[in-house]
């Protein structure tokens, strides 16, 4: 049952192995993975912010003397070939440096790898608490506000609405999970007296969005919390429009000020919602103005959230190696403790007790204007405002480092 | 929760049905005269909701939407048409499978060319004009659209049906369900049967399409959503059966309505969240039909088809030169820890290429010899994984433990499920084993406590001495070598001369002596095993293990492993699976558009080499052997 044809295909394996192999010293490599194909509405922005930062970086001198690089890879959505392409940018491109991912478990298992082969990574945009906290581990640093962050941000807001009933609607994976919990946990500390009158966990991308709406309102919750994202949200909103369901209630909703989830709604969108986001059209700090001008200026397009989010891991990544004065994995782990890097959202710093970045969100509501979303009477939460402090966190963290 | 809110519930889901019975009464249709699984009417149903939300965005008002519903159907049927003389019409003698080969490559290609049109931004279109608002019912709001579904679901459902029963046409069409070959031999065109079919189950996709513009957005995620909810539908129904489909899509909505509607209800004490079963629901639902009902609620049992291809040689022993060929193989292997000295990454593909030859070369086992096509391998790969897992996550044990915890759970999987898929044949078979992989599926993604959920297991590393990539990779080559020589060994054993009777005669096996059914039941528990040695070796080699990567898509990688490599031969699965595995590897890196370029390449291979890449050699060494 053994053919020439393996031979073929490992002689084929060899031959690109060794012609990739061509090694120029005067770059700095950094390996980068996403799931570009199955997340595209977030990603194709999120590399675009990378192409602008590389740029403004290499223009200026790149960093040590060195020219950055940023070598790109599908991850292919689901952490078995996330795992085998971070080893191929590891053991074939040689990096030492790994960045990116956007699903929670794709970044939780290459968190694992990281941790184990002793590489840096950056983890750009999941947002599961657990790649900081329980599964945190020395080598992995987290760019994104975590679900507890982003929770916690729009607390305030949700216990001064003083709402009794609580309707819950989660994508039924990680994200929607976590989410939740924190909401949970935190809505029993800060408003004992709410309750949850039902829950919808439909599976993600594949909301049966009618009957989810309808059994939200028959509940006759006073106010809804609501986690879905992408298509998902789509559908629900319309349904949920036609049938009523939002009207006379308080909503709040994860990342739906994003504009790569409120757009796509046009003039359908919701109003009144409190939400995270990234109102890009109206943050007036001179650091956001540099970014948006020079983001236009070249791809003649608005950002979306995933620039940002792309274009920050490129320069925090910058600003570690500067500050270690070395690639060296050991060297640039302590770098990032404390570091502090300029976002176009303002400065911030990675936190040494939970590998945890600062940056923050904007937390406001949901507006039209002009037939378009638009997000209102935001506000910035820095992160450091909403993080659990110090040593509460080293008790959530049992790898520690 | 009251009788009302279900009830109001219940009427919402016969909208929901509609949508759900035009894209599987196409596909039922087309399977049903072609005989082709095709795996593409979800990315033609995509492409619907592309091309009516576009044309009702460019032209506003009624005309638009509703003109536009038009025009896409018109134009979805019409491409369905250019596919089959295109392409598929050049491989119906290849042998049975193969064509879902073609298909699956138009997914991907057609994938990316909507992501390239399109942009990535999911595409609202806008709502129906003149059913924007909404009636109450029941004291709720029932949106005017989903009244306008509920009836025009069985309005196209009787316009099939009488189109089925009255017209020449439809006669036709029904008896090439029944017997095409018959029809054939009686002077009917076929070729034109054929591409009027197709064009017709294009054109019902398209539309199913278009009517869901109202309703949701167009997004690059919905090809693969779709094609597995109509497969449900249409095997449930019985395939070539419309009424049928409609019957299932009823059903199957309303179950995942009830879901919902029930929302957290106790039982027995404890909580338990009924929404999060809509993501099996469907899956239960088929698999207690086929149990029960082997060949759909309305199907009928289907006569034997033989097949347009050639009939396969028998299998002989490997002559010297294959030998030596092989002997060369293990020493390159030996040798590869060598090389990957300098070249450290060869380890890494060489491991992922080994399990997927083990992985292919078991699913080639029942597949090929056995002739039982399974499409949810993916499920004993899955067990053997978490097996491995599970063990090391409750118990801590070390890697040697987890490699035997890893086909045995695969084992007992297979044992179970496979005591119910020998009981059918053909596509029901091939159905239900997808039923008990989704089932499976869904298991490790929402029993969160014990499977860790959607995050899966994390840390499951080898332990010493194959904590090392060399050795793990030649822990990986050896027991690759042995699970493949072993399976190759019993197709030459009585066993294996047994299960392929049974295979192709099941009569003359039974009048001999062989219980054909015993037989196939343990041959799809040995595969099962097998593959779950794979899924262990991958636990271990990626440190973690998680839902998608037991999901569908591994079955259908499966599939195409083995059919790219060729189904009529013992080499083909393991070339098969070679070549697979390699090229998603580099074309993964060499361009944005990597989909369509995987796509591209399958569809050419498929073209060339219509029996497989050995099948095809082979043939080829034939020709300038005896010219």
């Amino acid at each position: 049952m053994i053919t020439r044809v393996p031979l073929i295909a490992l002689v084929a394996v060899a031959a690109t192995a060794l012609s990739a192999s061509a090694f120029a010293q005067d770059t700095i490599k950094i390996g980068e993975l996403n799931s570009y194909k199955s997340q595209p509405a977030f990603l194709e922005p999120y590399k675009h912010g990378i192409e602008l930062a590389v740029d403004e970086i290499n223009k200026s001198g790149g960093v040590l003397g060195k020219k950055l690089e940023v070598i790109s890879r599908d991850d292919g959505g689901n952490p078995g070939d996330a795992v085998r392409v971070a080893e191929e940018l590891v053991t074939r491109e040689g990096v030492n440096i790994l960045a990116g991912t956007f699903l929670s478990n794709v970044g939780l298992a290459v968190t694992e790898y990281a941790g184990k082969n002793k590489v840096f990574f950056l983890a750009a945009e999941p947002l599961t608490d657990k790649i900081t906290w329980q599964n945190g581990n020395k080598y992995t640093y987290r760019l994104r506000s975590s679900t507890y962050m982003q929770v916690a941000m729009l607390m305030p807001d949700i216990v001064a609405a003083k709402k009794k009933r609580w309707a819950l609607v989660y994508p039924n994976f990680e994200y929607g999970q976590s989410a939740v919990e924190a909401f949970k946990k935190l809505l029993k500390e800060k408003q004992p007296d709410a309750e949850i009158v039902t829950e919808q966990a439909p599976p993600l991308g594949k909301v049966d969005a009618g009957a989810v709406a309808q059994a939200i309102d028959d509940a006759k919750p006073d106010a809804i919390f609501n986690v879905l994202f992408g298509p998902d949200l789509a559908k629900f909103v319309r349904e949920g429009n036609t049938r009523g369901t939002f009207q006379n209630r308080f909503v709040a909703s994860l990342l739906s000020g994003e504009p790569e989830y409120i757009d796509p709604l046009r003039d359908e969108a919701p109003v009144g919602w409190l939400v995270t986001g990234y109102p890009w059209y109206a943050i007036a700090t001179p650091e956001h103005k540099a970014f948006l001008d020079a983001y236009q200026a070249r791809f003649h397009d608005y950002p979306r959230l995933g620039s940002v989010v792309g274009y920050v891991t490129i320069k925090s990544i910058a600003a570690g190696i500067t500050k270690a004065g070395s690639t060296d994995t050991d060297k640039l782990i302590v770098a990032f403790e404390n570091l502090k890097v300029d976002s176009p959202f303002g400065p911030f710093v990675y936190r040494a007790s939970d590998h945890q970045a600062t940056m923050g969100a904007y937390v406001g509501k949901t507006a039209l204007k002009d037939g378009k979303p638009v997000m209102v009477e935001f506000k910035y939460v820095d992160g450091a405002a909403v993080l659990p402090p110090d040593d509460e966190v080293k008790k959530l963290r049992p790898a520690g480092g | 929760m009251t009788v009302q809110s279900l009830l109001f519930q219940a009427i919402d889901g016969l909208a929901a049905a509609s949508g759900l019975f035009f894209v599987a009464a196409g596909l039922s249709l087309i399977f049903g005269v072609t005989r082709i699984v095709n795996i593409a009417h979800g990315s033609l149903y995509m492409l619907g909701t592309y091309v009516a939300a576009t044309i009702a965005l460019r032209f506003e008002g009624a005309l638009g939407f509703w003109g536009g519903v038009i025009l896409t159907a018109a134009l979805i049927g019409l491409f369905g048409a250019v596919i089959e003389i295109v392409l598929l019409r050049r491989i119906y003698r290849a042998p049975e499978l193969f064509q879902l080969l073609a298909t699956f490559a138009l997914v991907l290609i057609i994938n990316d060319a909507a992501l390239w049109i399109w942009g990535p931004e999911d595409l609202l279109g806008p709502r129906a004009p003149g059913l924007r608002g909404a009636i109450e019912v029941l004291g709720r709001r029932l949106p005017t659209y989903n009244v306008f579904l509920i009836v025009i679901g069985p309005l196209v459902l009787l316009i099939l049906h009488l189109a089925l029963a009255k017209t020449r046409f439809g006669r036709l069409v029904r008896a090439a369900t029944q017997d095409r070959e018959m029809v054939g031999a009686l002077g009917v065109n076929q070729g034109l049967l054929f591409t009027s079919v197709f064009a017709l189950g294009s054109l019902l996709a398209g539309l199913g399409g278009a009517l869901q513009v109202a309703r949701e957005p167009a997004s690059l995620l919905t090809d693969l959503i779709v094609i597995s909810d109509a497969f449900v539908v249409v095997v449930v129904g019985g395939m070539g059966s419309i009424t049928g489909a409609y019957l299932a899509a009823v059903i199957i909505a309303e179950v995942k309505a009830l879901c919902i509607s029930i929302g957290t209800a106790s039982i027995a004490g404890v909580a338990f969240n009924f929404s999060k079963l809509t993501l099996v629901a469907e899956f239960l639902v088929m698999a207690v039909v086929l149990i029960v009902r082997p060949h759909g609620l309305l199907g009928r049992r289907q006569t034997v088809m033989r097949s347009l291809a050639e009939p396969e040689e028998p299998l002989r022993p490997a002559p010297a030169a294959l030998k030596a060929v092989g002997a060369g193989v293990v020493v390159a292997l030996a040798l590869t820890p060598l090389l990957a000295r300098s070249q450290p990454y060869v380890l890494v593909l060489g491991i992922d290429v080994l399990l997927m030859v083990l992985f292919a070369t078991s699913l080639h086992f029942i597949m090929g010899p056995g002739g039982m096509h399974s499409f949810g391998h993916a499920a004993y790969f899955g067990l053997g994984a978490y097996g491995a897992g599970l063990l090391v996550k409750w118990f801590a044990a070390t890697m040697p433990f987890g490699l035997v915890a890893a086909p045995i759970l695969a084992l007992l999987g297979a044992l179970l499920f496979g005591w119910f898929a020998v009981r059918l044949s053909g596509v029901y078979l091939a159905m239900l084993t997808l039923a008990f992989a989704q089932i499976v599926w869904s298991i490790a993604t929402q029993w969160g406590e014990l499977t860790g959920g959607s995050n899966g297991i994390l840390g499951i590393w080898p332990s010493a001495p194959f904590d090392i990539r060399s050795a793990f990779f030649l822990l990986t080559a050896a027991l690759t070598l042995l699970g493949v020589l072993l399976l190759r060994r019993l197709l030459f054993a009585p066993f294996g001369y047994a299960m392929r009777a049974g295979r192709d005669s099941q009569l003359r096996a039974e009048a001999i002596g062989i219980d054909v059914r015993r037989v196939h039941w343990i041959g799809f528990a040995i595969a099962g095993a097998v593959a779950g040695v794979a899924g262990g070796l991958f636990a271990f080699a990626k440190g973690s293990i998680s839902p998608e990567t037991i999901d569908v898509g591994r079955s259908i990688d499966a599939l195409v492993m083995v059919l790219l490599g060729g189904i009529q031969t013992l080499t083909g699965p393991i070339v098969g699976a070679s070549v697979f595995a390699v090229l998603q590897d580099t074309v993964m890196r060499q361009t944005e558009y990597w989909r369509a370029l995987l796509g591209a390449i399958i569809l050419a291979l498929v073209l060339l080499f219509p029996a497989g890449i050995v099948g095809g050699l082979a043939r080829l060494r034939l020709r300038l052997v005896r010219p």
